[in-house]
């Protein structure tokens, strides 16, 4: 597979007109009322007759070798139907394809989720079973014996980068650097990114700050564990049906065949109502184990994890370790700017490394920048994708030197970046330029916001942090059938990840077509009904989505264009498409009424067939998002406790296709960010166990913990999307960690590196201040 | 070669009254209601996201005390009368007004803590009618939800509250 | 596999026949919400549960002549409908009330909370400041308890074979009483303590201090009642030297350690800190209740 962006792809340019549907919001959502009354379908909610239910069995160890697993006394207990271990899975080359925002190796993906070798962490699977129900499944589990040989461990990033480190890869050679190392190391990857020369910024430089910070790992935390059902038949050479919690139905189409060595074609994924994924559902976990074990008893399968293997065994985010270093005339301009990235990629390489070593300090127009990373393997969980992977960590360390170098300067933080602020055309050290965006407008109504001429009390304080995150695009398919009586049918091959995509497109579709949106349904597409849909990633739901709606809508239109002109009997030239109708191009065509979708449905039959449009586009990604977050937070500072008082979130979305639903994401991930910052955090023991594996000590905010987040709505369009969509879901959760360290700095004047800010570590800066 | 089965597992007979209809259910002693609404009755609406107790998404009502199912026996439910969300909306199939509020504030995304919170709201406001925001807040600390911020959660209450108050 | 066996009896009598019968390992079922969790871990798996809220004596909440006697199965919901236990004991129930979310809290019972002996158990340090004695009752008879006997370790008591616990006495107080309880934790709900200390304090008719008894939570293998501390409040007019000695003694008692809740020095630390808080508090109730100062 060729890497990097690929020249064959498709945008819309922006166009600017009057609009009818967009931006306005719509009375009703198609998915909400089904949600409401409990009828909406999420996986775990889907059961096939004579269903077998299967559990797997899990790692009790962060690192050993798997001498023997000896399955016969679970397989001879009644209501057991079906064991599988490592030997039921063939072994996979190394082979690198996308899923989502991070990569995947198929070598990696087919030990993740049933270890062969090794174990490499607490929670990794080792067996699976199928029984009549639950109970005789998990006892059937306590009957599998493996014979481990432990292996010292590795968690901590920066431990697990030494030379003496316990090694979780034996062939692993750092990548990027050379000449090729002549040990192996668990540093799997070294990336760099330049612009300019450092050295010389630095020199220009009147300050310079150098700040190292610490962050642990978090979960992305849906609330929906993972679930599946699966049923295998044998007929026609063997095929597979599979209903799935899941971001990506075709990416998991393409994972089950190649882990089972089946054709993908005869893998057809249903992707269920997902209950959250943030990035956490763009791999299997369950799903070829419940397909292998459908296989081998010869019944459907339905596997479901608990809150624990959810935290234990599925994809959190990367611990990091990084240190940056700005430099600044006295006049505020930035001179050079440099980063080192460590990440942990877990059990195997590939953490969000790459996206934020790209990012790290784009919003900012500079002419000097080297940023080093590594990503690195350590005894945790294969690390996943999380709404903005790998940003929010980064931009907690360049957003708190920034702000130490505004207060060195006596600068107003947001004039320091204002001065700073890239633009059109502003060259980034990820490669290419950027086009119109919208940071500098973001910034202005962040610096006019009410929020910051509010007064504030003792040990009270206030900060202001800034982020970006990109628009993927990619692989994205979709078909419009236009029924006769004129109403539409939109069937969508990205997934609707929270909910919106599917109000959107319909939206999308009434604007083009001129019909009503209550005349628009849009529906899930399986993976037999569509061409490859790319994960819904990279906020690019809506915006690549959306693109392909307006794709199949311009596809219909010609069609319909072809209609009247046979109704009219004139070149198909001399019809245009306006307002909703089919009009004479010309004073010169004739005199003829105008035709709306409807009238044109009906007669389609005689005139030339079903009216349909089609979509098969590689999406050009583009219309990068910027925000900026405001917050006021109230140390305690006897205990340490940080309490969120008041937030405010400015944000470019482009185009607010449906703006109450644009706020909604805008909180969701700051409250996200809040929690992140504040006291979410995997905790393992010396044995490399995690010890908080559920909602109790896995503390993600409460509904008391968080105010009301004011939300402002920025828009410049993006050129390149037809409406000016910016992927809007990531970019909200970029801000918060060095928004509130910022804030707590103005609070109590202690700067907070390592996160979580959690109470006790709160009060141990206070103390040593 | 399997073993030769000795019977050793036997259910309990249960009869409840569910949404207002009266419904009997074999389960196992050790099973959850939760596991019996949506394994044994096919009632899917209500969900499971923990199974113990820390994130409300499989919020009922037993005998009209909120409660989490999955920390409740389906043999503790002989007698008792259990609301879900399957039963929130009228006969007529009118939305309950929280329902409808939740939808008009868009006060969810992913939806599945949606029912959980939907029931934990209504008992909320059947023991409070007037609320502030900061009783709202902690009265629904026990629903976790990941998507919203609780923001829109939290106004379509309130604004729920106010119609049912002049209803 | 056996199955679990389900009984509700209806008397205390037949709940300890089946719970000291010899052939199986009972669990008593009162709220649930520990033994239904440890169950869904496949930490326990009961032969047979036997469910006292069936039991009337241990569902009652009843003012008697010596104080309130509330069933070791009633739930905190039960209790914080109960106005006149409310007013009677804030304290304690600024335990209750913390008790997990509204779910839990109608189902965990102050009974199972101090039963299961967790050091961080909400209700158990302000039931044990209010000098709350526990009625227990086995296949020898019945024995009074002090609350702060009960515990002994982590799911650790010290009840004896077949007995049951089956209501709490909370004896009367003096007017000038009050009590209170805070805890601290990370997230302002759905959480366990990290540290939580109550207070129960009497003042006399010159606002003199005439009584105290100060427990904290989460600091050690137990809830403790730490005398010293009452001790410090004793005889003075609860003012700053007092307070002082107060949060030295409560921060001499602590022996925590370091878990995934909390490091020893911030337990510590914020233990003394809370006791501050808390006496504030249960002296402004104490002042509100009657005819003191």
């Amino acid at each position: 597979m060729a890497t990097g962006p690929s020249p064959w792809v498709t945008s819309f340019d922006y166009e600017e007109k009057d609009l009818k549907v967009i931006g306005k919001n719509p009375a009703d959502r198609s998915d909400a009322l089904e949600k409401v009354t409990g009828r909406a379908r999420f996986a775990a909610d889907y059961n096939l007759p004579g269903q077998l239910v299967g559990c797997v069995l899990r790692s009790p160890h962060a690192h050993a070798r798997v001498l023997s697993i000896d399955t016969s006394a679970a397989e001879s207990l009644p209501g057991v139907k079906a064991v599988v271990t490592r030997d039921d899975f063939p072994d996979l080359q190394s082979e690198v394809a996308a899923a989502g925002e991070l990569m995947v190796n198929y070598r990696d993906v087919t030990r993740n989720i049933m270890a062969r070798e090794k174990v490499f962490y607490d929670g990794h699977a080792v067996a699976a079973v199928a029984a009549t129900d639950r109970r005789t499944a998990k006892q059937a589990l306590k009957l599998i014996r493996v014979d481990y040989d432990v292996l010292p461990h590795v968690i901590d990033v920066v431990e697990a980068m030494q030379p003496d480190a316990p090694l979780l890869h034996e062939n692993q050679f750092t990548a990027g650097i050379t000449p090729k190392p002549d040990r192996p190391s668990n540093i799997a990857t070294q990336m760099t990114s330049k612009l300019g020369d450092v050295v010389t910024g630095f020199k220009q430089a009147d300050l310079v700050i150098e700040r190292e910070f610490n962050t642990k790992p978090i979960h992305q935390g849906y609330i929906e564990p993972h679930a599946c059902v699966a049923n295998y038949t044998s007929g026609g050479g063997g095929s597979a049906e599979v209903w799935a919690s899941t971001q990506g139905h075709f990416v998991f189409q393409a994972q089950i065949a190649k882990v089972l060595q089946m054709d993908i074609s005869k893998v057809r994924v249903n992707p269920a109502e997902l209950g959250g994924g943030f990035g956490g559902k763009n791999t299997v976990y369950l799903e070829p184990l419940a397909v292998l074990l459908s296989k081998k008893s010869g019944a459907p399968v339905k596997m479901k994890m608990d809150r624990n293997e959810v935290l234990r065994a599925t994809g959190p985010t990367s611990g990091t370790n990084t240190k940056v270093k700005i430099g600044v005339t006295k006049d505020g301009k930035i001179t050079a700017a440099q980063a080192e990235l460590n990440y942990q990629s877990g059990a195997f390489p590939g953490s969000a490394l790459a996206l934020a070593t790209m990012t790290v300090f784009t919003r900012y127009d500079l002419k000097n920048v080297l940023v080093v990373g590594h990503d690195v393997t350590c005894n945790r969980p294969k690390v996943a994708a999380y709404r903005a992977p790998g940003a929010p960590m980064i931009a907690f360390a360049v957003e708190s030197v920034m702000d130490e170098l505004a207060e060195g300067l006596g600068m107003d933080p947001i004039d320091l970046r204002l001065l700073n602020a890239a633009s059109e055309g502003t060259k980034t050290h990820m490669g290419g330029t950027l086009d119109r965006i919208g940071y500098v407008e973001t910034l202005e109504a962040a610096k006019a916001h009410e929020h910051l001429k509010t007064p504030l009390g003792p040990n009270q304080g206030r900060g202001i942090a800034t982020g970006y995150w990109f628009t993927l695009g990619n692989e994205t398919s979709g078909t419009l059938n236009i029924s006769t009586d004129g109403t539409a049918a939109f069937i969508y091959g990205t997934v609707d990840v929270a909910g919106g995509s599917r109000t959107v497109f319909a939206q999308m579709i009434a604007e083009e077509l001129g019909i009503a949106l209550d005349k628009v349904r849009v529906i899930q597409s399986d993976t037999s009904s569509l061409g490859f849909n790319f994960t819904t990633a990279g906020s690019r739901g809506t915006a690549a989505g959306g693109t392909v709606a307006v794709k199949t809508c311009r596809d219909a239109i010609v069609r319909m264009c072809e209609i009247a002109a046979r109704i009219w009997d004139v070149d198909v030239e001399q019809v245009s498409w306006k307002d909703g109708h089919a009009v004479p191009a010309g004073a010169n065509v004739g005199e003829f009424e105008p035709l709306s979708v409807a009238d044109l449905a009906k007669q389609a039959s005689w005139y030339g067939g079903t009216i349909a449009g089609h979509a098969e586009l590689n999406v050009a990604g583009g219309g990068p998002g910027f925000g900026a977050h405001l917050v006021d937070v109230e140390v305690d500072r006897e205990t340490g406790a940080v309490k969120v008082l008041r937030y405010s979130i400015i944000q470019d979305a482009g185009k607010a296709v449906f703006p109450d639903y644009v706020k909604a994401q805008f909180h969701g991930g700051a409250v996200q960010g809040i929690g992140m910052a504040l006291n979410e955090e995997y905790i393992y023991n010396d044995k490399g166990i995690m010890e908080n594996a559920g909602f109790l000590d896995y503390r993600i905010p409460v509904a008391s913990d968080v105010p009301f987040i004011d939300t402002t709505i920025v828009e410049v369009p993006s050129p390149n999307h037809p409406y000016g969509v910016r992927g809007i879901g990531e970019v909200p959760i970029i801000p918060p960690l060095a928004a509130i360290s910022n804030a707590i700095y103005d609070a109590v004047g202690v700067r907070m590196r390592d996160h979580p800010m959690s109470p006790p570590k709160v009060l141990k800066a206070l103390s040593g201040t | 070669m399997k073993r030769t089965m000795k019977r050793t597992m036997k259910k309990t007979h249960v009869s409840t009254v569910i949404n207002g209809d009266e419904i009997d259910f074999l389960c196992d002693p050790s099973q959850t209601l939760l596991d019996v609404l949506r394994d044994e009755l096919q009632m899917t609406g209500t969900k499971e996201g923990c199974g113990t107790g820390d994130c409300g998404a499989c919020s009922v009502t037993v005998d009209g005390v909120l409660v989490c199912s999955c920390l409740v026996l389906g043999v503790e439910a002989e007698g008792a009368e259990i609301q879900t969300v399957e039963g929130m909306a009228g006969p007529d199939g009118d939305l309950h007004p929280l329902q409808r509020k939740f939808v008009e504030h868009v006060a969810l995304q992913c939806g599945i803590c949606t029912p959980g919170l939907l029931i934990a709201a209504r008992s909320l406001l059947a023991n409070n009618p007037d609320p502030s925001e900061q009783e709202v807040r902690f009265g629904l600390a026990g629903n976790l939800c990941r998507c919203t911020g609780y923001h829109n959660i939290i106004k379509a209450v309130l604004d729920a509250a106010a119609e049912m108050r002049s209803a | 596999m056996n199955n679990t066996q389900y009984k509700a009896p209806a008397s205390v009598e037949k709940a300890i026949e089946l719970f000291s019968g010899a052939e199986i390992g009972g669990k008593l079922l009162a709220g649930g919400t520990d033994l239904l969790v440890q169950m869904h871990s496949d930490m326990i798996a009961p032969a047979l549960l036997i469910d006292l809220k069936k039991i009337p004596q241990l569902r009652a909440i009843e003012k008697e002549a010596d104080g309130y006697r509330i069933g070791a199965a009633v739930s905190g919901v039960e209790l914080m409908n109960h106005t006149g236990f409310c007013t009677t004991w804030p304290g304690v129930m600024d335990g209750v009330k913390l008790i997990g979310s509204l779910q839990v809290k109608g189902r965990a019972s102050v009974g199972g909370n101090i039963c299961n002996a967790s050091p961080a158990a909400d209700s158990v340090p302000p039931m044990i400041a209010a000098g709350a004695l526990a009625t227990v009752v086995g296949p020898d008879g019945a024995r009074i308890v002090p609350v702060e006997d009960i515990g002994v370790a982590p799911g650790r008591n010290s009840l004896q074979q077949g007995e049951i616990v089956v209501s709490f006495l909370l004896p009367n107080q003096l007017a000038g009483s009050g009590g209170a309880y805070q805890r601290f934790t990370p997230r302002t709900e759905m959480d366990i303590a990290v540290v939580g200390v109550a207070v129960n304090l009497t003042l006399d008719k010159a606002g003199i201090c005439s009584h105290a008894r100060v427990a904290v939570g989460a600091v050690a293998e137990k809830v403790l009642l730490v005398k010293q501390a009452g001790d410090a409040l004793i005889g003075t007019r609860v003012q700053d030297d007092a307070t002082d000695n107060l949060v030295t003694a409560v921060r001499a008692a602590c022996r925590p350690i370091d878990d995934k809740r909390g490091t020893r020095e911030f337990r510590v630390q914020v233990a003394g800190v809370l006791a501050r808080r808390v006496v504030a508090t249960a002296l402004e109730r104490a002042k509100g209740s009657g005819q003191n100062p």
